[in-house]
């Protein structure tokens, strides 16, 4: 293969497959490289598909995408050693078109998503690793890949949270173990009817739980569980750093996440049909790369592209909004022949004024407050302990709320100032 | 450590092995004379990583390709690449 193309784009996740399809449809010349043998063999969710991005490259993609449910019931659960507090919300708004998001497997989800790209044009290669890439002076010129030398006036690093591509680009540096969290998760196989009986949904309604607290056994991170079609994703998303600072196992974490009285009984009975890890980013503006230089830009995960508030974990409508918003920059810079950072940076313009970057920077604070240990160990014992005096019925004389909380924040292991202060920090950081 | 718990949850997933290739390397020389605390050890998710009479051993087949090994070792002893094209895990559900 030795013709140009306009495009090469590394990686067909959701950033590469929407990049791909969109420069497709513009009826420019690209090649969408996966080292999987398909589209999705190499890539897990950890979240929820928030639908808007998506929706704006293919409209009404619901009617036709392999989506798994439809997330109408959103549950945040704080757990302690032996009980939980939930704060768990459903509306019928999410579970009708255009609706709010959806579960889904990466595996199913990405094949699709790059046989749309396909169909519109792109040609995909599978099956074959982006070994380094090629440059010419001072830009970049396209890739090896396996045997070949493919060029192109673009390449476009959709490589994943590792992001090897742009770190090799020199666009960003090692990741500090502080802005990356990894995430462990099983898909465990159970009857269509036991899921829909069990998490209160009817039809392809779906459930989302966020659960912070003794999940991740005091390390900074926190639990998830979807429901799927006919099985459940369950796993952790932990902070790097102050995982190897616990020197804990991740995958014993996950076990103990998994027997706990909460979660055992929303499991029971399944089959495990897969365990997985796979690399977050969760540095936020901090950690990103820059996203332009000659001849490439950066999108999704590998442009560290995630945003974390607690209660929804999403990366995936931004990787989405990313691959929509590199295409048209690439449109753009082919109009004018300038592929250098200067034409491509059109781009790093597009984002900042896009939702992804107004959501980056909403939630800059986020990740800081959400490593703070009093959420994971005070916070749901204090929960915990409050619940159960409110509810004990014994041989002493009940109180009003308020006493009943004060007692059990002196209990605590906070104070006041603790609860106003987080309280005021929270809301104005997630 | 104990990892039987851990070989089942590998056990039920699908790879393609490439064998005589090894995507992991370690520079034995770098882990002795500047790693103190082994995270590579504890922080991997499929417990490629043992130690064996002060060996570094690298059981590379159940690797699950997150790189958090690659982020983790403080003294980047690790050689760590993608295995090549097609080879390693198969996320069938992902």
């Amino acid at each position: 293969m030795d013709e140009k193309f306009d495009a090469i784009i590394v990686g067909a996740g959701m950033a590469g497959n929407a990049a791909a399809y969109q420069l497709a449809k513009a009826g420019l010349q690209v090649v969408l490289i996966e080292r999987g043998p398909n589209p999705g063999s190499k890539n897990l969710s950890g979240g929820v598909l928030y639908g808007r991005s998506l929706e704006r490259l293919m409209p009404d993609f619901w009617q036709t995408a392999p989506v798994e449910r439809a997330v109408t019931n959103h549950i945040i659960s704080f757990i302690s050693g032996e009980a939980y507090f939930n704060v768990d919300f459903k509306t019928g708004i999410f579970g009708r078109a255009p609706y709010n998001g959806f579960t889904v497997l990466r595996a199913r989800f990405d094949r699709w998503m790059a046989s749309r790209a396909e169909d519109a044009g792109a040609m995909l290669v599978t099956g074959i690793k982006v070994e380094k890439l090629l440059r010419e002076g001072n830009r970049v010129a396209g890739v090896v890949a396996g045997e070949d030398e493919l060029r192109a006036d673009v390449v476009i690093a959709a490589d994943g949270a590792a992001a090897f591509i742009p770190q090799e680009a020199g666009l960003r540096e090692r990741i500090p173990a502080g802005h990356i969290a990894m995430g462990i998760k099983e898909v465990i196989g159970l009857p269509r009817e036991v899921i829909e009986d069990r998490f209160h949904l009817a039809g392809n309604e779906g459930t989302a739980y966020s659960i912070v607290g003794f999940a991740t056994q005091g390390v900074a991170g926190g639990g998830f569980l979807y429901t799927n079609l006919d099985t459940l994703s369950i796993g952790l998303v932990i902070n790097l750093e102050e995982l190897l600072a616990s020197r804990l196992r991740p995958e014993a974490i996950l076990d103990d996440f998994m027997s706990h009285p909460m979660v055992t009984p929303l499991i029971k009975g399944g089959k495990p049909l897969e365990f997985g890890a796979h690399l977050v980013p969760e540095g936020g503006t901090q950690m990103m790369p820059r996203l332009v230089s000659g001849g490439m830009l950066v999108v999704g995960d590998a442009a560290g592209l995630t945003v974390n508030n607690g209660f929804s974990v999403r990366g995936m409508d931004l990787a989405i909004e990313s691959g929509i918003a590199a295409a048209e920059a690439v449109v753009e810079a082919k109009s004018k022949q300038d592929f250098s950072a200067a034409g491509l940076s059109i781009y790093e313009k597009k984002m900042e004024k896009s939702n992804v970057m107004a959501d980056m920077h909403t939630y800059a604070r986020a990740a800081r407050f959400l490593k703070k240990e009093r959420l994971y160990h005070a916070y749901p014992e204090f929960l915990s302990s409050l619940m159960t005096n409110i509810y004990r019925q014994d041989a002493s004389p009940k109180m009003h709320l308020l006493p009943e909380l004060m007692k059990s924040l002196k209990t605590s292991k906070l104070s006041l100032f603790d609860l106003v202060r987080d309280g005021w920090e929270g809301v104005h950081s997630l | 450590v104990n990892t039987s718990g851990l070989s089942s949850k590998l056990a039920i997933n699908k790879y393609n092995l490439d064998e005589d290739h090894p995507h992991i390397i370690v520079n034995e020389e770098i882990c002795r004379a500047v790693c103190e605390d082994l995270a590579c050890l504890n922080v991997c998710p499929a417990g490629v990583y043992s130690e064996q009479n002060g060996k570094i051993i690298i059981d590379w087949a159940g690797c699950l390709e997150c790189a958090t090994c690659q982020v983790a070792c403080p003294s980047e002893a690790l050689h760590w690449v993608y295995p090549r094209g097609g080879f390693g895990v198969i996320y069938r559900y992902g």
